[in-house]
């Protein structure tokens, strides 16, 4: 069973991201959104935790919310990749089961 | 694909009362149905039609209340949770004694069994709030 998880907070406000990654099993998807998408920035205090992640999940990140935050996506973590909400419903369907993780 | 939708956190909070209504307009264009969203704790502040928010800003109580309308969305507020925020509906305000309602046209409050059925009749259960 594939699970799609979504992490809402930067990682440098709350440890859902680091929560999450822990716990995800090889074949989830996590899609990070809102303030989560900081998650998904190279250089920062969680990029390598989400790499060493990616060998087992697929990490996606919220296209409109790095925008609205003014973060460009080439500085973004290779391998992330970027959705828009159409995107989000989609992992929504093709995973079997969404967590929130709040 | 059926969806229900939980919204948590109170509107002009964070995010997540427009990440949710981002989620349920583009769910419904790619032709999946919106059974319910189920608004708890602050999330209940969604449903109140005293908001007036700057005219440049989004109106999320009217958004809600305009989805609901165009896409036949049940829009159900958490009764524990209204009660304790000041939320209610006319049968609210009778049997409490208030000297009036709040409700957006639209949404309607109940039960947490509510959300207990849009857990067992949707497909799937998207979350959203703090």
């Amino acid at each position: 069973m594939s699970i799609l998880h979504t992490v809402n907070k930067s990682p440098t406000d709350r440890n859902t991201l680091e929560s999450c990654l822990k716990l995800t099993v090889k074949g989830a998807s996590v899609l990070l959104i809102e303030d989560g998408v900081y998650g998904a920035v190279s250089g920062a205090v969680s990029s390598q935790m989400v790499q060493d992640a990616m060998g087992n999940v697929s990490v996606y990140v919220l296209g409109p919310d790095l925008k609205a935050r003014g973060v460009d996506e080439s500085r973004l973590i290779d391998g992330v990749k970027v959705v828009d909400y159409d995107g989000f419903v989609d992992l929504a369907t093709d995973n079997d089961t969404v967590s929130a993780w709040v | 694909m059926k969806f229900g939708i939980q919204v948590n956190e109170g509107p002009y909070t964070h995010e997540a009362s427009v990440t949710a209504i981002n989620f349920v307009k583009s769910a419904v264009a790619k032709g999946h149905e919106v059974f319910r969203v189920f608004f708890y704790h602050d999330g209940v502040n969604n449903g109140t039609r005293y908001a007036k928010p700057p005219q440049d800003d989004i109106n999320i109580q009217k958004t809600w209340s305009e989805l609901a309308k165009e896409h036949n969305i049940d829009l159900v507020i958490c009764v524990a949770a209204a009660q304790r925020r000041g939320l209610a509906d006319e049968g609210e305000q009778e049997r409490n004694g208030l000297d009036g309602n709040n409700i957006m046209d639209g949404f309607r409050i109940s039960g947490l069994g509510q959300l207990i059925e849009a857990g067992i009749e949707c497909d799937r259960l998207v979350v959203f709030g703090d």
